[in-house]
């Protein structure tokens, strides 16, 4: 099964205050 | 999915969002931030990690949430988990070391900080964190020069 990712920071942030629930933010970078 | 649920997880893109970047002062990639439900940052991986060695580290950003947030019961046995599922992993060195501090912060009881010292130096004896917690043995390790 996949990640189901959010599509913002601030959403994370949302849905992290309105679960009481840890964020995971993955910063990424297309390979170089 | 493991971070599915226990996250509220994101994907920040240099190319789509390079100011979350900055706001967060992320300088290589990749990282994955562990922030708390309020916000705050509380653990920080940086740089590629195998599979399992990354699984460890999540679950280390959960255990520092809970003692962060003192709940020493909770930190605890999350620490004690991370031993037990990847005793061979680095990562299990500094569970042993929190883990012990958490039980300290629970009891009060300072003998537990000496028999986490001998953990450590039976299982992860050239590891920083055997180090860090020879003075709880009595014992000072020889500085490096």
């Amino acid at each position: 099964m996949s990640i189901h990712w959010l599509d913002s920071v601030d959403a994370a942030l949302s849905e992290g205050a309105a679960k009481n629930r840890p964020v995971l933010l993955n910063f990424s970078a297309p390979p170089t | 999915m493991f971070i599915n649920d226990q996250f509220a997880p994101a994907s920040v893109s240099i190319k789509k969002t390079p100011a979350a970047f900055h706001r967060f002062e992320v300088l290589w990639t990749p990282t994955v931030l562990l922030l708390d439900s309020i916000g705050k940052e509380r653990h920080r991986i940086e740089g590629y990690l195998p599979r399992a060695e990354f699984a460890a580290q999540l679950e280390l950003g959960l255990a520092r949430i809970a003692f962060m947030h003192k709940k020493w019961d909770e930190a605890e046995r999350r620490y004690r988990n991370i031993v037990q599922q990847y005793g061979s992993s680095p990562t299990a060195a500094e569970a042993i070391y929190w883990s012990g501090v958490a039980s300290y912060k629970r009891t009060i009881d300072h003998t537990v900080l000496r028999l986490i010292s001998r953990e450590l130096e039976q299982h992860f004896p050239n590891s920083l964190w055997a180090r860090k917690a020879s003075i709880w043995a009595g014992r000072r390790l020889e500085q490096a020069s």
